[in-house]
């Protein structure tokens, strides 16, 4: 249990996760030098949570129905049908913001109970069943808006994309209130991990040696108030990331430490033993699907609130970034293996390299190219490393 | 006529750390119906994959003989070509597709790369006429019922132009009607000249239609037996072949147990199941058994008898529709719908088939062993991660899995290993009945010594144990009480001081009245 050896088998080990994380690093570092620096600017920091924020949260419960051996291919749909509803009810109708929001996400709910019932109770593939959903809720996002758009939004509503906590304590030329709340996940953070070694000695199992564990430990919470202090220098905290946040640590949670997480990789990996195992998969993937629909609304919301507008055309092609986002972060085409983490870092990856293209002026097809390539790469590297695990054994 | 069309001389086939063939010897003459017999895991299957190119030449020592020419083929298609077809159990038509499609799958007449499909179901039509098969060609064959879809096959093998047609259990699926017909047929095809290979456990048909008998037992011929030449001498044929399949010494192979016999733990009463697909077939007609706390019960039966459909129907309905019955935990019947159910009524069921239905062979030791009593280790919804590596970790230690961690993932265990895996899963639901269904298959000698250390110490901790097993050898070495089971139906039960493997194999091979 000496350090090295610790280091050695952290690395090889989850070579598969870590390679996810090595990677994003090298590809922010390869953007912060080809675009000057600006990458991480303040200002372009914000932009870009604000920017892929709904494509990260569709990516949370795209990663979920992939680990379960689905694909959903009607959340770009889903996002311009709820954001329609939304505007009706708020723009049209004239109703509270509040009431808007309210709509879309029951409009979540409602599609994902179609979809799942078709894909539970039925039994038709996913694939066809959201092909279907794409064409119905497109359908059904341009009817609802009569073919125009509508805008724009009443300001509190714009607040949820566009909002931000600033000046809430004031400070000298950057936003202390932000500095606050990162230094105290910041601390969330460190204790959590301590807390969760103690738990391990506890029950005798191996431990990182304690300088491993406090450099990791270092290492995060200088990328975290790094991350925070360019925000504080720009606008201070938008209210989507602490969304974000707070949807990537609950299914983080739902997912590798609840029973029913647990059952969604057991039936990816091995439907038959699952159902053998009393897993009522039925249930399950019903779930999956109503919490996509949920998920989806919120991207919906958000991404409306964004473009202060809704458009019967909104979220065209969104379902393939979230899957191409599950994909990089290591998701399993088979089903059975991936994290909300890794959808989140791979669907940070893709975020990183348009907006670092877009700030270098290179035009859209180029980018498209590119970024298909970096799809097919990931997804080569991880058949590759399975491949290469399964040799060894 | 006595001139031999096939000679396959001391055949060696060697797995990685088996020999499942040793020095295998079968000639068989020119125009006759030759059976194999021998338990399951003897050796049969393999030896026809060696004869028919599937284990291609160079993977096995010893010669093959057709014709009176050396053959060495490299794959199925050089022995078709030379007109030697085998029809396996599991049969490889495809369902969407019509009956003429099938019969010429693979060997399509065309010209040019085009089908005259006029030709062809003129063709399927002349073909079908010869097996007896009244269907029209263009039916789908997922349409027809097994035993027309077992003639299809026969069709197909005669498109061939075959000259040994080999049937590696050809009745087991079927009804008596339809093994009568394909017998019947097997016999015209022989005056034809068309000789035949029939693989069956069924020795009331092999002594009824078979020229000569090979027994294979553990990889070995036994030996060849002229059946007519027997018969003459007044010998009991199915005596005789029982006799050679099952002959073999018993020392050692199973570890001693006391018996402390308790309460009746498990019964279920007038069981009976249908065949999920095909209504009209019952798979388990009318069974009753029970075990008692630290009872080992034997089921024994042969492929096909119903054994694991038995089995997985009590197991939360897992299989077939129609059932019907009463299952009762102590003494009082309960209601079973689910898998949940069943584990919550203290049932645990180790599949036959670990890779499919007992193990995520991409996922680890500790999350297998934890699956089926998740609640155990997350009792407030959310999952004690240590928790869950120390129970692993306990399993680990006491069934001797040999991994270096829980963490290792399944697929990189061996088979021994990898039950000792499921055995745990189960035990973590803390079952009071165990069904373990084929506990040893493809397992190696030392590892299932150690699985049978492990059935007895839970039998003598209390646990009601039903062992299903085809190997005659361990239900004896291993139960207290033997159940046997043919066509759906318990035709007897035995206390093990009275059961010899002749006398429970006529029990398992009892056909209708």
């Amino acid at each position: 249990m000496t350090g090295t050896s610790n280091l050695i088998e952290l690395m090889t080990r989850n070579l598969r996760q870590s390679g996810i994380y090595i990677a994003f690093v090298l590809i922010v570092l390869l953007f912060t030098v080809l675009t000057g620096g600006t990458l991480l600017s303040p200002g372009n920091i914000t932009n870009l949570v604000l920017q892929y924020s709904y494509i990260l949260i569709l990516a949370i419960g795209m990663v979920m129905i992939i680990v379960a051996g689905h694909i959903d291919l009607s959340v770009g749909s889903v996002v311009a049908l709820t954001g329609g509803v939304a505007a009706v009810v708020v723009i049209r109708e004239g109703m509270p913001w509040w009431v808007g929001v309210i709509a879309a996400l029951i409009t979540g709910v409602l599609v994902g109970i179609w979809q799942g019932f078709w894909v539970a109770i039925v039994g038709i593939p996913a694939f066809i069943v959201t092909l279907a959903g794409m064409l119905i809720f497109r359908g059904l996002a341009m009817q609802v808006l009569d073919n125009v758009s509508l805008s724009p939004f009443p300001e509190e509503y714009r607040q949820i994309a566009g909002g931000f906590s600033n000046g809430l304590l004031g400070g000298p030329g950057y936003d202390l209130f932000t500095l606050v709340i990162f230094a105290l996940a910041s601390v969330g953070f460190a204790v959590q991990q301590w807390r969760a070694r103690m738990r391990k000695l506890e029950y005798k199992q191996p431990v990182e040696a304690l300088w491993l564990f406090a450099v990791r430990v270092l290492l995060v919470i200088t990328v975290i108030m790094a991350f925070g202090w360019q925000l504080a220098n720009s606008r201070g905290m938008p209210y989507v990331l602490v969304l974000l946040a707070a949807l990537v640590l609950i299914y983080g949670f739902v997912t590798q430490r609840t029973v029913f997480g647990r059952h969604i990789y057991a039936m990816g990996g091995n439907l038959d033993a699952a159902k053998l195992s009393g897993v009522k998969t039925r249930r399950v993937n019903f779930m999956l699907f109503v919490n996509m629909g949920v998920l989806a609304a919120i991207a919906g919301i958000v991404y409306s609130a964004r473009s202060n507008s809704a458009q019967p055309a909104a979220g065209n092609m969104f379902e393939l970034d979230a899957i191409a986002a599950a994909f990089i972060g290591g998701a399993a085409v088979t089903g059975g293996v991936g994290k909300v983490q890794g959808a989140i870092i791979g669907g940070l990856i893709m975020a990183v390299m348009s907006n670092g293209m877009q700030i270098m002026g290179i035009d859209q097809s180029t980018q498209n190219v590119v970024r298909g390539v970096v799809l097919v790469l990931a997804v080569a590297y991880d058949v590759w490393s399975k491949k290469r695990s399964s040799v060894s054994a | 006529m006595n001139e031999n069309i096939l000679e396959m001389r001391s055949i060696t086939k060697r797995f990685p750390g088996v020999v499942a063939l040793q020095d295998v010897n079968l000639q068989v003459r020119r125009g006759e119906i030759h059976a194999v017999c021998g338990e399951n895991g003897a050796g049969k299957s393999t030896l026809m994959k060696v004869l028919s190119g599937v284990h291609p030449a160079g993977t096995y020592e010893g010669e093959i003989h057709f014709e009176s020419k050396q053959v060495s083929f490299s794959s199925l298609n050089d022995s078709e070509d030379l007109g030697i077809v085998i029809i396996h159990q599991e049969l490889a038509l495809v369902p969407h597709l019509s009956v003429a499609e099938n019969i010429f799958l693979g060997n399509e007449k065309s010209r040019a790369g085009i089908i005259n499909w006029h030709d062809v179901n003129l063709e399927a039509a002349a073909l079908l006429d010869k097996v007896g098969l009244r269907e029209n060609p263009v039916t789908p064959v997922g349409h027809l019922g097994v035993g027309k879809q077992q003639l299809v096959e026969i069709a197909k093998a005669l498109s061939k132009d075959v000259k040994l047609l080999i049937l590696d259990e050809p009745t087991a699926a079927l009804n008596d009607d339809d093994s009568a017909h394909l017998l019947g047929l097997i016999r015209d095809l022989r005056e034809e000249g068309v000789t035949c290979i029939i693989i069956s456990h069924k020795l009331g048909e092999i002594a009824a239609v078979a020229d000569s008998t090979t027994v294979i037992r553990d990889g070995s011929t036994v030996e060849t037996i002229d059946m007519a030449e027997a018969s003459a001498n007044g010998e009991d044929l199915t005596r005789r072949i029982i006799r050679d399949m099952v002959g073999r010494d018993m020392e050692n192979m199973y570890p001693e147990r006391d018996v402390t016999l308790g309460e009746e733990v498990f019964r279920i009463e007038d069981w009976h199941v249908r065949h999920p697909t095909q209504r009209e077939r019952k798979v388990v007609d009318g069974a009753s058994l029970n075990v008692r706390a630290g009872e080992v019960v034997g089921i024994a039966g042969l492929m096909g008898a119903g054994r694991t459909e038995l089995a997985m129907s009590v197991f939360g309905k897992s299989y077939g529709r129609d059932i019907t019955g009463t299952v009762y935990m102590h003494g009082e019947p309960v209601k079973i719908e689910t898998v949940s159910d069943a584990i919550k009524a203290g049932i645990a069921y180790v599949s036959e088939d670990r890779k499919r239905y007992g193990l995520n062979l991409i996922d680890d030791i500790r999350r297998n062993v934890s699956s089926a009593a998740l609640k155990r280790i997350a009792p407030r919804g959310w999952i004690n991660e240590n928790e869950e590596i120390a129970v692993a970790e306990r399993y680990r230690t006491s069934m001797n899995i040999k991994a270096p961690t829980v963490m290792s993932v399944l697929g990189k265990l061996s088979g021994g290993n990898q039950q000792k895996v499921v055995l745990s899963k189960w035990l973590y639901t803390e079952p009071e009945l165990l069904i373990l269904d084929e506990p040893t298959r493809g397992i190696d000698v030392g590892a299932k010594y150690e699985i049978y250390s492990i059935i007895n110490k839970l039998a003598a901790s209390g646990k009601a144990i039903i062992v299903i097993s085809s190997e005659l050898p361990e239900v004896l070495g291993m139960c207290d009480r033997v159940y046997t089971l043919s066509s759906g139906r318990i035709t007897g039960q035995l206390p093990v001081e009275d059961a010899t493997q002749e006398r429970l194999m006529e029990l398992m091979t009892m056909e209708k009245d």
